[in-house]
């Protein structure tokens, strides 16, 4: 029982950062239909932001407290800073070409911004446990845990009905379905879909940088952190369906608690499973298990 | 015409989608030589006949047999290899090589099936066949041009081009003249019709235009709502009533 | 066969690089052997690449090429180097031929995360399975050529020469032949290829299978001349995104690309390595977006130019 509690609560917390990441490549995967390798980095940025300055403050002697504050405010910072750098400075001159060329474009992002991380940040890891401490732990079922590892469960059920809430509740929602569902259909009623693009590619950025920015304080931020991010949301938002929130959520699910199951149960398939769904996913419905309705063009 | 075995035998052949019925009950023997005109309105279940004859839809129930092959449960490669070509309402065509390259590589696929796909694709032969066919295609003028920047006209003929390589016997023309001006129409229409009438296909083509049935072909086939309504010469077929009321009439 | 220029220029080129490599300093002789051995791999995505197929994992075959040979040496203590080099190329070819009736099927993005996902599903059993090595891979006993074990690295190195000038042959002559042609068309419109008779899924197929003898055969080279294999630079997702790089930096222009793009790369490394080491990922990442922008068609696209220049 208390084995079983564990790996629920272990996957719960590891499906809700794979969604918090995979959410943010989906949505730019849906509206914009590319692929962003380099959304690794983003969350590999918001991880380092948030740590460097919870360490900072830390050092200053500031309260502890600040650190949710700086969360918030490095995955806002990442997200827009880069986000508006690489829409505007070099996806928005390829919206033109190949899908697949823009997929390797992201590619050679993602290896520029990795380095600079290292240029920045050095190849010591850092470690940003103050928040994690600050909640201290809690006993349930016989099990022990961290509570800011259970706020994470939070924060990831306030980005889904967040995002719930935007697509289907509001006129921003409805413009960007639109756009989803049909780019030309999109531009015929008068939708500005650069500046949707702009916009969308800002949001899903700072989701990746969030993931990355809540997950700091419970890991050694260290070189390699967007790697194995990217190949996991990868797999989530396949598994899901490509563009679709509630294909991320139970993508993300799936993978967390299959991956937890491995961790516990039977380590040496823990890679191994994540992507032998993803590819059993791909054979039996290449569009995902979630895949948005597309329009019939011919 | 002639009293051999019909080459195109088509028997009570069905298709529905859902509880749209697409077509039903259609019976056709086509003879060696015929040029057949297939008329009906829009959604009257002509193209859907081609793509069932060609083996892009498979029927729901019937049988199409071709010299005596069923082609039911063949794809649209195996229908090619059976003999039986077709062109598209919209051509489809290799649009980012020149006419040339795509009568090439089309040549090419005709004459290399199976292992012989591993030779080298040029030769003098295919050269010779490759300026034979813009000869008599009138594509010549144009056989070093990209086909993205030609007009729908000439990506046409080039459709029909590409679908007359392999040597079919039954030709089926999915709306040739769509796309192309009136003026440019009977110039496009001899051109085709005298290259094909060289190599003795067989030919089944969807027309609106009245104008082009008249002239070209020697039997009608009108559709409406999925059946044949009429099968007989084209003078007969555009002074009947029926005709005149459920496919011409709704277009004057 | 032999008789366009391209064949021609392999043909002398390889045979005057065998010969100078006798006289040229060791690094260098690593460089080309390491270059040639990686630029297999990218001859083959070039053929995927042609018909508009990008593979993010081809170090599946890559890694099954490399490991082929470290389990016949170690298992089995085959040494001899073309049972290892055709052992891997072999083996990779019928892993190949197999996903390859499931890859098929697939295009665009959809193509390339397929392979991703097969390439980290071999990639997770390898490196939390024990007896394959792990994380820290096998080191490979030197290679012995018809029995005899070489005191140098040159007779490796007039091999792994002499395989890139036939595989380059080989490809050359595919590429023109009906099959080998149909890159655009396939490309542009395939139901057309369908309706010429023509199918499309076959000719997918083979082009997968060829790549994955290729870079089955590159892996097998490459861990016989580092003497070494391990996940992380033989499996891993970031191996497959070399390996695109290089075909990209080369260009799809002709057979000859790849191993200029391999050797530029090669160089690359060495250099970065050296004047920058914590830069290396970001040289790359900043010329792959430089080619992508400035030059679609690769290096190759600057010798062709020059070509024509002359002519």
């Amino acid at each position: 029982m208390e084995t079983f509690l564990t790996i629920l609560l272990d996957g719960l917390q590891f499906s809700s950062y794979l969604f918090i990441v995979s959410a943010g490549l989906t949505i730019i995967f849906g509206v914009m239909k590319i692929l962003n390798v380099c959304h690794g980095s983003f969350y590999a940025w918001g991880a380092y932001t948030a740590a460097f300055f919870i360490g900072k403050f830390s050092d200053m002697g500031l309260p502890d407290a600040l650190g949710f504050l700086i969360i918030i405010a490095a995955a806002i910072v990442v997200g827009v800073v880069l986000g508006l750098i690489i829409e505007q400075g070099i996806l928005k001159h390829m919206y033109h070409r190949d899908e697949v060329l823009i997929v390797l474009a992201t590619f050679g992002l993602f290896l520029v911004l990795e380095d600079i991380i290292l240029i920045a940040f050095g190849t010591d890891p850092y470690f940003a446990y103050q928040p994690m401490a600050l909640l201290e732990s809690v006993e349930m079922g016989g099990v022990i845990r961290d509570v800011y590892g259970l706020t994470l469960i939070g924060v990831a059920t306030f980005v889904a009905v967040g995002c719930w809430l935007l697509l289907n509740k509001t006129k921003w929602g409805v413009i960007l379905k639109a756009v989803i569902f049909d780019r030309e259909m999109g531009i015929s009623m008068g939708i500005n879909v650069p500046f949707v693009y702009t916009l969308t590619f800002i949001g899903g950025a700072i989701l990746g940088g969030l993931g990355g920015a809540y997950i700091a304080p419970t890991i050694s931020v260290a070189p390699g952190l967007g790697t194995e991010v990217i190949v996991l949301s990868f797999a989530v938002v396949v598994v899901g369906g490509m563009g679709s929130i509630a294909g991320a959520a139970i993508g993300s699910l799936i993978i967390g608690l299959l991956r937890a199951l491995a961790v516990h149960e039977l380590p040496q398939v823990e890679l191994f499973v994540v992507f032998a769904v993803m590819a059993i996913v791909l054979v039996f419905r290449p569009e995902g298990l979630f895949a948005p309705a597309k329009p019939r063009k011919i | 015409m002639t009293s051999a075995a019909p080459i195109l035998q088509v028997r009570d052949l069905l298709k529905t989608f859902g509880a749209v019925v697409a077509a039903k009950d259609i019976n056709i023997d086509v003879s060696k030589g015929e040029i057949v005109g297939i008329i009906g309105a829009n959604g009257a279940g002509k193209t859907c006949f081609v793509n069932m004859v060609t083996g892009y839809l498979a029927p729901t129930a019937g049988s199409i047999v071709f010299e005596g092959t069923e082609l039911v449960g063949k794809g649209p490669r195996e229908v090619t290899h059976a003999g039986i070509s077709r062109s598209f309402q919209v051509s489809q065509v290799f649009h980012s090589m020149t006419v040339e390259e795509n009568l090439r590589i089309a040549l090419a696929i005709a004459e290399n099936r199976g292992v012989n796909a591993l030779r080298l694709m040029e030769s003098d032969a295919l050269e010779a066949k490759c300026s034979d066919v813009l000869r008599r295609y009138k594509l010549e003028p144009h056989k070093h041009m990209t086909v993205s920047v030609l007009s729908q006209g000439i990506r046409k003929l080039l459709d029909i081009a590409m679908a007359v390589v392999s040597e079919p016997r039954i030709l089926l023309l999915d709306e040739p003249t769509s796309g192309i001006s009136v003026e440019e129409k009977f110039d496009f229409m001899d051109v085709v019709m005298g290259a094909l009438k060289e190599d003795n296909v067989t030919v089944l083509f969807v027309e609106h235009d009245m104008e082009i049935v008249e002239r070209y072909v020697s039997r009608v086939l009108a559709f409406y709502q999925g059946e044949i309504i009429a099968d007989m010469a084209p003078d007969k077929a555009l002074a009947d009533n029926k005709v005149r009321e459920f496919v011409i009439g709704k277009r004057h | 066969m032999l008789r366009d220029t391209t064949s021609k220029v392999v043909l002398f080129g390889g045979i005057a690089i065998i010969l100078l490599g006798a006289i040229m300093p060791n690094w260098i002789v690593n460089q080309l052997m390491f270059g040639f051995s990686r630029a297999l791999a990218i001859l083959g995505l070039l053929v995927l690449w042609r018909t508009g197929l990008v593979s993010f994992g081809h170090a599946f075959y890559f890694g099954l090429g490399a490991y082929t040979v470290a389990i016949v040496d170690i298992q089995l203590g085959v040494t001899d180097v073309f049972v290892r080099l055709f052992g891997g190329a072999i083996i990779a070819g019928i892993a190949g031929f197999i996903i390859g009736f499931i890859m098929r099927n697939y295009r665009d993005i959809f193509f390339a995360m397929l392979n991703t996902a097969i390439s980290m599903v071999l990639y997770g059993i390898i490196v939390k399975t024990e007896s394959l090595g792990s994380t820290d891979g096998f080191a490979i006993s030197l290679p012995t050529i018809f029995g005899i074990a070489p005191e140098t690295k040159y007779p490796l190195f007039i091999i792994i020469t002499m395989i890139a000038m036939i595989s380059a042959l080989l490809i050359n002559f595919y590429l023109k032949t009906t099959v080998g042609r149909l890159t655009t068309p396939i490309r542009d419109n395939e139901i057309r290829v369908e309706y010429l008779g023509f199918s499309v899924a076959h000719a997918i197929h083979l082009k997968y299978t060829i790549s994955a003898v290729l870079a089955g055969g590159a892996g097998a080279l490459m861990a016989m001349s580092l003497g070494q294999v391990d996940p992380d630079s033989m499996i891993n997702w970031t191996v497959s995104g070399e390996l695109v790089f290089i075909t990209i930096l080369s260009g799809p222009g002709n057979v000859i690309a790849p191993f200029i793009g391999s050797l530029v790369f090669e160089v690359l490394r060495t250099y970065a390595f050296e004047l920058a080491p914590q830069a290396w990922q970001l040289i790359v990442g900043a010329t792959f977006l430089t080619v992508i922008f400035f030059l679609p068609g690769g290096i190759w696209s600057l010798i062709a130019k020059l070509g024509r220049k002359k002519s």
